[in-house]
């Protein structure tokens, strides 16, 4: 257990102090929103009536991009071969380094989500529930995602063959993170979908792990 | 007493093997797929209401079941491999793929054909056409990450991971997409019944491809197998050269 926090923190650290690794997500994260208006029109009933959808794209975009960082840096310089063969199981190393990219990833994302909110007129009761959904709804995205990077670790255009393998893995977390903030319009309104999003949470905390040591071991052999 | 995947481990045997079969195979897709047409085209009635569009029922139906089925079939390769270490278990996932995106495309574009006089659109974000449109991505997704990857043994345990993750989020993203659909408009109700004159068709139909699919799936297994013995014979060959270059210039030193 004190390997795993100290591989937590490490990663954690090392995200925090490298500079850029967070900031160039949140800078992505703005600019894509403050696209939007400008090729949709400035429309606010529009604006706020596709607010939740554009911040969650947006939202997982932004995340796409710093995804290869999981494992490719470790990888290079051999980090991941002494990770290996160290006294934590693989799966355990995936679960700290994908627990790491939520924190450094997932939480400035889902903190800064309603700040952007304003910019697209989102209704001001549907605040909370947007920070509920995208602090439940990211774990998916990070955890899912680890399993991206495993796959294409070593490939040598891995960006945009990550995006093409993950990004259908989101489709359920986009449409229940999306459908508990658009004002409760679902069939079951906003608990359901909530809940429904923290589930797929859950399974994606416990097949990313699994999936993403099993392709790190067909690699490091 | 050996069972038949374990006696098909030896790619010699299943080179036999299915030398005698795909003849077969293809001759009873090609007698049934030229029966099948004849009844979709000329034997079976035009619907009451969609006209003779309906006859494009008769390709969409059999592409659209065999773009599940044979995501079924890779998903059971790539754990046969995974788990069993089966050597043509690869091969299979491998020959698979390409013909699953085909089929997978050609159901997408025949429905749009369908929707443009029925619907008056070519593309309606219908539940049943996203999820299809989704699992040609993670086809698509399968292709590409194995021609990413150099070392083809890892190539294939690494997609074969990827398609059981697939196969593990597909039954959610359908859940989901239908959730959604419902958020957006009701529901079509497609599952009425088909009419006995049309049932005939469909069947002989969906068995003519689900034929014609093992048939070129087959062929396509073949080819791999082949193509990696020549690609192992060519390894020697070179390592071979080499080791008689090396001799030569051990001579020439000695003496």
């Amino acid at each position: 257990m004190k390997s795993f926090w100290a591989l937590l923190s490490r990663d954690v650290i090392l995200a925090v102090r490298e500079g850029g690794a967070i900031g160039t997500a949140l800078g992505f994260f703005l600019v894509v929103v403050s696209l939007m208006p400008l090729g949709l029109g400035p429309d606010l009933n529009l604006l706020s009536r596709i607010a939740a959808g554009v911040l969650w794209i947006a939202l997982l975009l932004a995340a796409l991009l710093s995804l290869n960082r999981i494992f490719e840096a470790d990888h290079e310089d051999g980090t991941l071969d002494v990770l290996a063969t160290g006294p934590l199981p693989l799966e355990l190393v995936t679960v700290a380094k994908s627990l790491a990219h939520w924190i450094t990833t997932g939480i400035p994302l889902a903190i800064m989500a309603p700040v952007l909110g304003i910019l697209l007129n989102l209704d001001l009761a549907a605040y909370p529930i947007l920070v509920a959904t995208t602090l439940a709804g990211t774990p998916a995205v990070s955890f899912l995602g680890a399993i991206g990077a495993a796959l294409t670790m070593k490939t040598r255009r891995g960006g945009l063959l990550l995006a093409l393998i993950v990004l259908p893995l989101y489709v359920p977390t986009l449409i229940f993170g999306i459908s508990a903030v658009s004002a409760g319009a679902g069939p079951a309104g906003v608990g359901a979908s909530f809940l429904i999003l923290a589930a797929i949470s859950l399974v994606a905390i416990v097949l990313g792990p699994l999936a993403a040591a099993a392709a790190l071991r067909v690699q490091l052999q | 007493m050996q069972t038949l995947t374990q006696r098909l481990a030896n790619p010699t045997r299943f080179m036999e093997l299915s030398a005698r079969l795909l003849p077969w195979i293809s001759g009873a897709a090609a007698i049934l797929l030229a029966y099948g047409l004849y009844l979709a085209f000329f034997a079976s009635p035009a619907d009451y209401q969609q006209g003779e569009t309906v006859r494009i029922m008769y390709i969409h139906v059999p592409c659209a079941w065999l773009s599940m089925m044979i995501y079924g079939l890779i998903a059971l390769s790539s754990f046969g491999l995974l788990v069993f270490r089966h050597p043509l278990a690869d091969v299979s996932a491998k020959a698979a793929a390409p013909l699953g995106a085909a089929f997978t495309f050609l159901a997408l574009l025949t429905g749009s054909l369908w929707g443009k006089p029925m619907w008056g659109t070519y593309w309606v974000w219908d539940a049943r056409l996203t999820s299809v449109l989704i699992l040609f991505f993670l086809y698509l997704g399968l292709m590409a990450l194995r021609s990413a990857l150099e070392d083809e043994s890892a190539a294939a345990k690494l997609t074969a991971i990827l398609a059981l993750v697939g196969v593990t989020i597909l039954p959610i993203i359908k859940f989901s997409v239908d959730w959604w659909n419902t958020l957006h408009q009701p529901s079509t109700d497609f599952t009425s019944t088909v009419d006995p004159s049309m049932r005939l068709p469909l069947l002989v139909m969906a068995i003519a491809f689900t034929l014609l699919f093992f048939a070129m799936h087959l062929k396509g297994m073949r080819n791999e197998i082949l193509r990696r013995r020549v690609k192992a014979l060519r390894t020697q060959a070179v390592a071979g050269r080499d080791r008689l270059a090396a001799q030569a210039a051990n001579q020439g030193a000695a003496e």
